[in-house]
């Protein structure tokens, strides 16, 4: 060995085995920087975060205040009215829940252009069952449950384990099953629906009070839930946020809940003698389902492997993960995601159509996940990006209709903005890899 | 260094043909616990194949493999990490999209009832690397993207070590680091011998397999040319045993070498 090598060597072992370092110093080298205590210190750390590129939901939010402003001042008087803003909601429900069922397909980087329409599908199915064969409600809202599901598994185990790309198939499929809704409806027809629980999810709305006391037992709840997991990893001593972000967050929540409820609880009747107010079923059904996807996709295995499997498939399945089975799941979640989507649309429509799901409606759902900030390329985005965008795009859709512009104007704005989250996608996305966020 | 009495892994005369290409010829290959073994070797001498074996990803044709004594039989790589032999691949994978925990608890994540179990990961995670003394990363809730080469290849090692394993595999870890990085990883290379496991270094770069190695495995075409203390042998010897499978004394006979080539 040379005199140089040697010495090297003898440095190392030095400085490995020479002054072996306590536990309780290395261990302080995390509790350092493991969290910002402070919230300017969160402050600071979010900017880091938008200035490296991940955005989240922030372009979305942004976006929708500055639409609801431009609205109101456009349309003083019909925008902000009660009755405007509860059919915006429910106008916005059906494209939520179906973006909802895109998110975990997008963070597959996988896309399913047949959402629209497999809830169509099903939708039919649902009619046809409750009417032709008169079934109860809740058989037609299972068999149309089935159906998506099976479609989405039909995707799936052909993108899993025939390997043909998703925009094929889903494209395949789109094309299809409007074929399948024509020869379920008849050429020409519709199928009225006139089931109460299912026209219900619409068009009736949760008495005042009890709407007061959801909205009031959700805020109670929330505060508890997230005071009791901030102490709980101040107490192990883990990573967590700043107790006042916590609060901020808090708050936040109520105050959103709480105004909301109020806006809804306002009579909207437009003639005196009755009374119109609640909040709408639609409302509480998304906010249920946006629990618990979020649930799912952020706090069990599950979720995780779809998070690793969209970001390296590879590094997945040497974990041992088996990323068809996950990838199959995804299409199964957005397809019977898709058919509830289908049926909040049958009881808006108090029917369905052949063309039911067809048109723009995956157009806008893709839009809804991808303006609220879930990104195009997998791995990154979450369930709440589908609600927020779903109101980006209700709210385009509902103040451009209230203005009375040309049709041609709605298609024109609507693929602006899509363009737009689009580019902000990619260009977060060209600066993540540039500063390593 | 003299080496302990037993190996931890040990394979005897493995012999491996991928159809009429003899990859393997005979091969001995020995890690000791408490050491840093390198297998070095030119491209194409065989060092995948032997780490491919070692891991269970390919069957080999004849031979025995050993661990802590007793002959075993590995017939896929999950056999091999139940045994607690862990492989660090060279494209480290890890994903970008998730954070440290994350990342290390990958596919095996702890959790109660349905719920992920992120109490008990974050803290194991970092006890992990308090213990590797791994001082570089700031948050263990930082996510991979944002971290450096060597940040990256050291949480790719962690990840190895938290399953209790006893042998640690690491193809190439340095291979695309710079000067800085690769001192941090030669040095955690060093902490993982020094606590007990036994450490398969695969490198090209003679500078650290003489800086880390305690032995010094050396392929040549499939055979194994030397198994010396690193101390033995100096620079331009290991890279005799590697371009010509012989170094004075050391290495394959003339005739064989000769053969082989």
């Amino acid at each position: 060995m040379t005199p140089t090598t040697k010495g090297v060597k003898q440095m190392t072992v030095v400085n490995a085995g020479g002054t072996p370092p306590s536990p309780s110093v290395a261990a302080s080298d995390f509790a350092g920087d493991q969290h910002a205590t402070t919230l300017r210190g969160a402050a600071q750390a979010y900017r880091d975060r938008l200035r490296g590129g991940d955005m989240g939901p922030l372009p979305a939010v942004l976006g929708l205040v500055a639409l609801g402003i431009i609205f109101t001042v456009l349309r003083p008087d019909t925008f902000p009215s009660a009755i405007n803003i509860t059919n915006l909601l429910v106008q916005a429900a059906a494209i939520c829940v179906l973006a909802m069922g895109l998110v975990p397909v997008l963070l597959m980087a996988e896309i399913d252009l047949s959402a629209g329409v497999a809830g169509g599908a099903s939708a039919g199915v649902m009619a046809v069952v409750i009417r032709g064969d008169g079934m109860p409600w809740y058989v037609g809202v299972l068999a149309a449950l089935l159906t998506g599901m099976v479609i989405g598994l039909v995707i799936g185990l052909m993108v899993a384990k025939l390997g043909i790309p998703s925009f094929v198939v889903t494209l395949a499929f789109f094309l299809g099953l409007q074929g399948i809704t024509l020869k379920l409806i008849g050429q020409g027809g519709t199928v009225p629906v006139h089931d109460g629980t299912i026209l219900a999810i619409a068009n009736s709305n949760l008495p005042v009070t009890v709407g007061w006391v959801v909205a009031v037992a959700a805020s109670v709840l929330y505060a508890a839930l997230s005071l009791r997991r901030h102490l709980a990893h101040a107490k192990a001593g883990l990573a967590r946020s700043p107790l006042a972000l916590v609060v901020l967050r808090v708050v936040g929540m109520a105050v959103v809940l709480l105004a909301m409820t109020y806006v809804l609880s306002i009579n909207r009747a437009r003639v005196p003698t009755i009374t119109l107010a609640g909040i709408p079923y639609a409302v509480p059904l998304v906010a249920v389902l946006l629990i618990v996807w979020s649930f799912v996709f952020s706090r069990t295995r599950y979720g995780r492997h779809v998070y690793a499997s969209g970001g390296n498939a590879e590094a997945a399945r040497r974990a041992g993960i088996s990323v068809d089975r996950v990838r199959i799941s995804v299409f199964v979640i957005c397809s019977g995601m898709a058919a509830l989507s289908g049926l909040i649309a049958a009881s808006r429509l108090n029917s369905v159509t052949p063309d039911a799901g067809a048109g723009n409606t995956l157009l806008y759902a893709v839009g809804a996940a991808v303006i609220g900030g879930t990104s195009l390329f997998g791995g990154k985005g979450r369930i709440r990006d589908a609600i927020i965008g779903g109101l980006v795009i209700a709210m385009i859709d509902n103040g451009l209709g209230l203005l009375g512009l040309a049709a041609y104007v709605n298609y024109l704005v609507t693929g602006t903005v899509l363009l737009l989250a689009a580019s902000v996608d990619a260009i977060s996305r060209r600066r993540r890899n540039a500063t390593g966020h | 260094m003299t080496a302990p009495a037993e190996p931890l892994l040990e394979l005897r005369r493995i012999n491996k043909s991928f159809g009429a290409v003899h990859v393997l010829h005979d091969v001995d290959l020995r890690v000791y616990p408490g050491q840093v073994t390198a297998l070095v070797g030119d491209n194409g001498a065989g060092k995948s194949t032997l780490v491919k074996t070692v891991a269970g990803i390919y069957p080999f044709d004849s031979g025995e493999y050993l661990f802590e004594g007793k002959p075993v039989h590995i017939t896929g790589p999950r056999d091999a990490s139940a045994l607690g032999i862990e492989i660090v691949y060279q494209d480290l994978a890890l994903c970008d999209n998730l954070d440290i925990v994350e990342n290390m608890f990958l596919g095996r994540e702890r959790h109660r009832g349905i719920l992920l179990d992120e109490r008990t990961m974050e803290q194991e995670a970092r006890d992990t690397l308090s213990s590797l003394s791994v001082r570089t990363v700031k948050s263990v809730r930082q996510s991979v993207s944002s971290l450096s080469g060597g940040q990256r290849q050291t949480v790719a090692i962690a990840k190895a070590v938290l399953w209790n394993s006893k042998v640690v595999l690491l193809d190439e870890p340095t291979a695309a680091l710079g000067v800085a990085q690769t001192r941090q990883v030669l040095d955690l290379v060093r902490r993982l011998a020094d606590k007990g496991l036994g450490v398969l270094l695969i490198s090209h770069n003679m500078v650290d397999v003489l800086e880390v190695a305690d032995r010094i495995t050396a392929l040549y075409l499939g055979r194994v040319a030397a198994d010396v203390p690193a101390a033995d042998v100096t620079h331009s010897q290991v890279v005799e045993l590697i371009t010509a499978g012989r170094s004075g004394s050391i290495g394959l006979p003339m005739a064989a070498a000769n053969e082989s080539s």
